[in-house]
């Protein structure tokens, strides 16, 4: 690698650290701002950078992202799409990845008939499209942050499950854990000191990319109404409802749009960054 | 040969059984009595009745199942708790728009990522490339209910272009085509670049160089002949990507296909179309996937003689 492609590697890193930082800082700052946004305020409807109404409470933004068509600060608003986005994020990621990593672990470390049988279940799960499944699920289980996170992590655990069963199929035959083997070790010793630290690299790459998808993917339920509990602000539920207004309102879809598109393109350059870094192939 | 294809089609059997399975197990996922939610607080004791033995959910889970099967084995959806009328008239109504969008996409992405992907593998590492794969970078992280609205802000609200939303001949399917196609597009030129700079390492190709062969006949000729054949079979296995992505399309611009139809069910809380939609489109995945399977071990002995 020349220098060249290491500064702007780097660079790369640097911009998505410091979206991602500032995706971060918006949702703990979330609890200590006085946040108004399901304060409907009339005068306000669809307004962006015009004199604006504010009522006596006032968000701390004062309406510089202006208002929708509730009359809605849109900072307000876009600030607790940060909190929900990050929390079923980080939420569906880590369900998926704990379940999806024990059953893959598990049983590509056991093999045989079990084996067989969790591939099976693995191959119909991945035969559901995308995030069908998913909006098949919350449809029917109603709108909810809980209910986004079981949908989606129903349909999340199969990535991890298929890639750490197909990287433990490989790194069992190894001799370093043939020969813990012959020493006698434990095999939750064999699992947890000679296996799971060889899996970690790739695990870690689709957890980045995993990031972008269940970002867009929480989004894409919200858009559809199928994810959490209006009035609660959701990055995708913001572009619902600027659809309606694109004419007089671009900024009802702008707003959370940028937000959102800057967030999965910071997760996306970080992982290809992961992934050049840690993928021995392309090295 | 004939090993290969009964193989692949005997897993595609298992797994549209697991999957015809867990559609039916969908309406015993919401949450208390599916029938009371499907009727309304408002309903009789007596029409609870009458729709929980017209759905069979009287009936022991088993058999249940049982009569879901036979249903489909004879093509009988079941009818719309909506509209009464039998899903299969439905459905069969919203087929062609959702054909017509996913091979319109088809169409917008290959246009686009063909002749960006082979440049970026030619100039690789050059302004050409970065510019290629900044596209698509930022194509897969625009998802497509952003896309949409951007595209009908620009072409429909500021130019004037194209239709806000609706099916009206083929001057509608422009914006929902370009919506599903980009994301696609941005997938797909990655993939080409990829597979078209592995094959520019192999030894055949030195040969050919070696030979003095011109620039043009060794890429034309030699090089994308062969890097295509995984290009084919990625775009396979992006069919599925394609179907979910229509569904959200279809409502963006309100395309009257098996994804809007899907939405609205689950809306009118019309479970049995919702089980049927998502059953038609996940089969369909499989079918697809499988069909690919098979044309590729065809087309390359090495897939099919290492399974």
């Amino acid at each position: 690698m020349t220098s060249q492609s290491l500064i702007k590697v780097s660079m790369k890193v640097s911009i998505s650290l410091l979206i991602l930082g500032l995706w971060f800082l918006m949702v703990i700052s979330v609890p200590f701002l006085d946040l108004h946004p399901d304060e409907v305020v009339l005068e306000n409807i669809l307004l962006f950078g015009e004199q604006q109404n504010l009522s006596e409470s006032g968000s701390p933004g004062l309406g510089f992202l202006g208002y929708d068509d509730l009359g809605r600060p849109l900072f307000d608003r876009l600030m607790v799409g940060a909190y929900t986005s990050f929390m079923v994020t980080f939420g569906v990621i880590i369900v998926s990845m704990l379940v999806g990593t024990g059953i893959g672990v598990i049983s590509g470390y056991v093999g045989g008939h079990w084996d067989h049988f969790m591939t099976r279940i693995i191959d119909i799960f991945m035969a559901f499209p995308g995030i069908l499944l998913a909006i098949a699920l919350s449809g029917l289980m109603g709108p909810g942050i809980t209910n986004v996170i079981i949908a989606l992590s129903i349909v999340g655990w199969v990535g991890y499950a298929r890639l750490s069963r197909a990287q433990v199929m490989a790194i069992k035959q190894r001799e370093h854990v043939q020969s813990a083997k012959a020493l006698g070790a434990s095999h939750t010793r064999i699992i947890v000191l000679h296996i799971l630290p060889l899996i970690v690299a790739p695990l870690l790459i689709e957890f980045t990319f995993g990031i972008a998808s269940v970002v867009i993917a929480e989004a894409g339920l919200s858009f559809l109404g199928l994810g959490v509990q209006a009035p609660q602000a959701s990055w995708g539920s913001m572009i619902r409802d600027g659809t309606q207004y694109l004419l007089m309102a671009p900024h009802m879809v702008l707003v959370p749009g940028i937000a959102l598109m800057l967030v999965v393109l910071a997760v996306n350059m970080l992982g290809d960054a992961v992934r050049d870094k840690l993928d021995v192939k392309s090295h | 040969m004939l090993n290969y294809i009964i193989s692949r089609l005997a897993s595609a059997l298992i797994v549209i059984f697991g999957v015809v399975f867990i559609v039916f197990m969908l309406i015993h996922m919401v949450p208390g009595d599916p029938v009371e939610v499907m009727l309304g607080e408002s309903a009789t004791a007596v029409d609870r009745e009458a729709l929980r033995h017209s759905l069979g959910l009287d009936l022991p889970l088993w058999q249940q199942f049982y009569q879901f099967i036979s249903g489909l084995l004879h093509f009988d959806l079941g009818y719309s708790l909506h509209s009464r009328q039998a899903i299969s008239e439905i459905i069969s109504a919203r087929i062609g728009p959702t054909l017509e969008l996913t091979l319109a996409s088809l169409f917008v992405a290959s246009i686009i990522a063909f002749p960006l992907g082979i440049l970026a593998a030619l100039k690789k590492d050059k302004l050409a490339d970065a510019a290629a794969m900044s596209f698509s970078l930022l194509g897969v992280s625009i998802p497509n209910f952003l896309m949409g609205p951007l595209l009908i802000l620009l072409f429909s609200v500021l130019l004037g272009w194209f239709p806000v939303s609706g099916k009206s001949g083929l001057n509608s399917l422009v914006l929902p085509a370009l919506t599903l196609g980009t994301a696609l597009a941005a997938v797909l030129s990655r993939m080409i670049r990829a597979s078209l700079l592995e094959i520019l390492n192999e030894d055949y190709i030195r040969t050919a160089k070696a030979k003095g062969l011109s620039r043009t006949r060794i890429i034309g000729l030699h090089a994308l002949r062969n890097a295509m054949l995984p290009v084919i079979t990625l775009i396979g296995l992006q069919i599925g990507a394609l179907l979910a992505g229509a569904v959200i399309t279809e409502i963006v611009f309100s395309w009257p296909g098996l994804g809007q139809l899907t939405i609205e069910s689950i809306q009118k809380r019309d479970y049995p179309v919702v089980q049927a939609c998502i059953l038609l489109i996940s089969t369909t995945y499989v079918v697809v996937n499988t069909l690919t399977d098979i044309v590729y071990g065809l087309l390359d002995p090495r897939i099919r003689l290492e399974s």
